[in-house]
């Protein structure tokens, strides 16, 4: 599925370009003044919404550059000096913590997720065996069910295995959260794979294990791009999971925040501090790999995405 | 042979199933137990009280407004985000200038879809922190500063659009449609072009108009993918926990205000749970989330089912 998707996005406006082939040009001069007019009016609203995107978002950037005062006085006026100071002030006012604490769960919990969610979706998808279906299906249902359903009962699970706030419980928990998508994405995925390749293995004598990591996992390469872009966005965006399960369990306990719940943890701080630059640098910070992540893989995180949802 | 791929395929299924079962299903389980006893969660002993929790529910005004409020975000947000979608989707991919009596994509259309898509990659905490620098109830928001420059808004008496009663809701709704929108345009292009030409081609042959083509073909083969993009809106209806708890009035804690104009089923529970310490309390609210969610899927299946056309 991920692969035709890409394949039309990348074609531009194909359809619409077609249909003009065919037509006849009857009514030429009726048919180019349609035209404009939907065009300037197709342009203006598209360009509006860009803005409405765009602005915004240049604005909070440039505000970081401003004081407390003049951000608290009117939305406008030019920053007194460009010091790029207040982004270090943010770096340590926690943003580089709660960047690396970030980093370090996503670090183990999206490849284990794109592991553990392979293995288990390949063994379905590919062997016949009492219960598949009943597994299967366990695995799907739990996408149906909102997440606050089991928060309660999470919270205490975690409390009981002494992992609240710690790096491994987050990792395992994200894990568990993001099995019932990727089994579901890469069973679909695993299916359309040709089973003569893998035949063709078993006779050459590789075991099983040997087929899945040598043979069929890397041919499944372009699934494990769009469930794993999706995933990592997934994780990295996550907040209520770590609202619950991230907090210091004591006075010696220190804070483990990861990057949303951090920001959000700012927002409260600088508010009271009356030094919003600081937090407005520090969203800043948080949005630079977004956008050049963002920017350098564009076809293919849409692609992931979107073919992810469509599923 | 038989008993290698046995062992193989319990040996693959072990560690997911294992994962799932601790950290998913289980909790999900005892959810449901927990909200028939009066646990505090940090005492180790509770009670069975039966169906009281549920009985409280309903006298629980706090929770009935915040469920109205989610059946309103559940209405406003798919529908006005699928129609800028759709309409923004058309314009990219109809919208351009006509060449030699044709009819094609906008130029720059690429470059709008990069744009629109680019909050979708953002975390929700971020948009919290974008808008409520947008909303700022002094002249220092960029809302309130643009309304007083074109004098629509008095400097001396700034709009305060988180603290309005009647306005806090569409504020939170106008974020969410702002972070969405671009990712369903992107889905709805794609859909657009994997229709087939011929279809297009046969239509034109028949006489049909540019509109006619887009309620006539388009729409109608777009179906099955607006009807994906209202089920994944309406997740995000009944969730709203990241926004409610960090952009509007605290209420104790996460948000709600102003009195409880913006509270959500997510933002009440988790206040019941880690707050008030209520865990049964809040366990029986995670079960009413779960039945609205089943009940609401059903209803919209039903509602939107359409003879599904293949092409």
């Amino acid at each position: 599925m991920s692969a035709p998707l890409k394949e039309t996005a990348a074609q531009g406006a194909g359809v619409p370009a077609q249909r003009t082939a065919s037509r006849t040009p009857a009514r030429p001069g009726e048919r180019r003044g349609e035209g404009v007019v939907l065009n300037a009016f197709s342009h203006g609203f598209l360009a509006l919404w860009a803005l409405l995107i765009i602005l915004p978002l240049l604005w909070l950037v440039f505000s970081s550059f401003r004081s407390d005062a003049q951000i608290g006085g009117s939305a406008f006026g030019w920053p007194q000096a460009w010091s790029f100071d207040v982004f270090r002030r943010a770096w340590n006012k926690g943003i580089g913590d709660y960047f690396l604490n970030t980093v370090i769960v996503l670090v183990f919990s999206v490849p284990l997720t794109m592991l553990f969610g392979s293995m288990a979706a390949y063994v379905l998808a590919r062997y016949r065996f009492w219960g598949n279906r009943v597994v299967y299906y366990f695995f799907v249902a739990g996408a149906m069910f909102p997440v606050f359903l089991a928060l309660v009962p999470l919270f205490f699970m975690v409390k009981r295995l002494d992992m609240l706030n710690t790096y491994q419980g987050l990792i395992l928990v994200y894990v568990a959260y993001s099995m019932p998508f990727t089994v579901f994405f890469m069973h679909a995925f695993f299916r359309t794979l040709p089973t003569a390749v893998f035949e063709a293995s078993v006779l050459d004598g590789a075991s099983h294990t040997r087929t899945f990591f040598q043979v069929m996992l890397p041919m499944a390469k372009p699934g494990l791009i769009s469930v794993g872009i999706f995933n990592t966005l997934g994780q990295w965006n996550q907040f209520i999971l770590p609202t619950v399960l991230m907090q210091p369990q004591s006075g010696s306990d220190p804070e483990r925040y990861v990057l949303t719940q951090g920001l959000i943890q700012l927002q409260q701080q600088q508010g009271y501090a009356s030094d919003l630059p600081v937090l407005f640098a520090g969203v800043t910070l948080a949005m630079i790999p977004m956008l050049v992540v963002y920017l350098s893989f564009q076809r293919q995180v849409q692609a992931g995405l979107t073919s992810a949802t469509l599923k | 042979m038989r008993t290698g791929q046995h062992r193989f395929v319990a040996g693959f299924l072990l560690v997911p199933v294992a994962l799932y079962l601790i950290f998913v299903i289980w909790p999900y389980i005892q959810t449901f137990g927990y909200s028939l006893t009066d646990w505090k969660g940090q005492s180790q002993t509770f009670k069975f009280v039966g169906l009281d929790n549920y009985k409280a529910l309903i006298h629980d005004d706090v929770f009935m407004e915040a469920i109205w409020h989610n059946i309103l975000f559940l209405i406003f947000i798919p529908v006005i985000t699928i129609l800028l979608a759709l309409f923004f989707a058309f314009m990219v991919n109809a919208g351009g200038r006509s060449k030699a009596g044709g009819v094609q994509g906008v130029a720059g259309s690429k470059f709008y879809k990069i744009v629109y898509f680019f909050p979708q990659v953002l975390s929700l905490a971020i948009v919290a922190v974008l808008f409520n620098a947008v909303y700022r109830s002094d002249g220092g928001g960029l809302l309130n500063g643009v309304l007083i420059k074109i004098h629509l808004v008095d400097p001396n008496n700034p709009v305060e659009w988180l603290n309005e009663p009647n306005m806090v809701l569409w504020a939170l709704l106008a974020a969410v449609v702002w972070h969405g929108v671009g990712f369903y345009l992107v889905l709805f292009s794609a859909a657009m072009q994997s229709i087939p030409r011929d279809v297009y081609e046969a239509a034109l042959i028949d006489g049909a108009s540019r509109n006619q083509s887009f309620f006539r073909i388009t729409l109608p083969l777009l179906w099955d993918t607006v009807q994906t993009a209202w089920v994944y809106l309406g997740i995000v209806a009944m969730d709203m926990f990241v926004l409610v708890s960090s952009m509007t009035q605290n209420m104790g804690a996460y948000g709600g205000g102003p009195d409880h104009h913006s509270d959500v089923m997510s933002t009440v529970m988790m206040r019941n749970f880690e707050y008030f310490g209520k865990s049964g309390y809040a366990c029986a609210m995670g079960v009413v989330m779960l039945l609205l969610t089943l009940v609401l899927s059903v209803v919209m299946l039903r509602a939107t089912r359409r003879d599904r056309v293949e092409f």
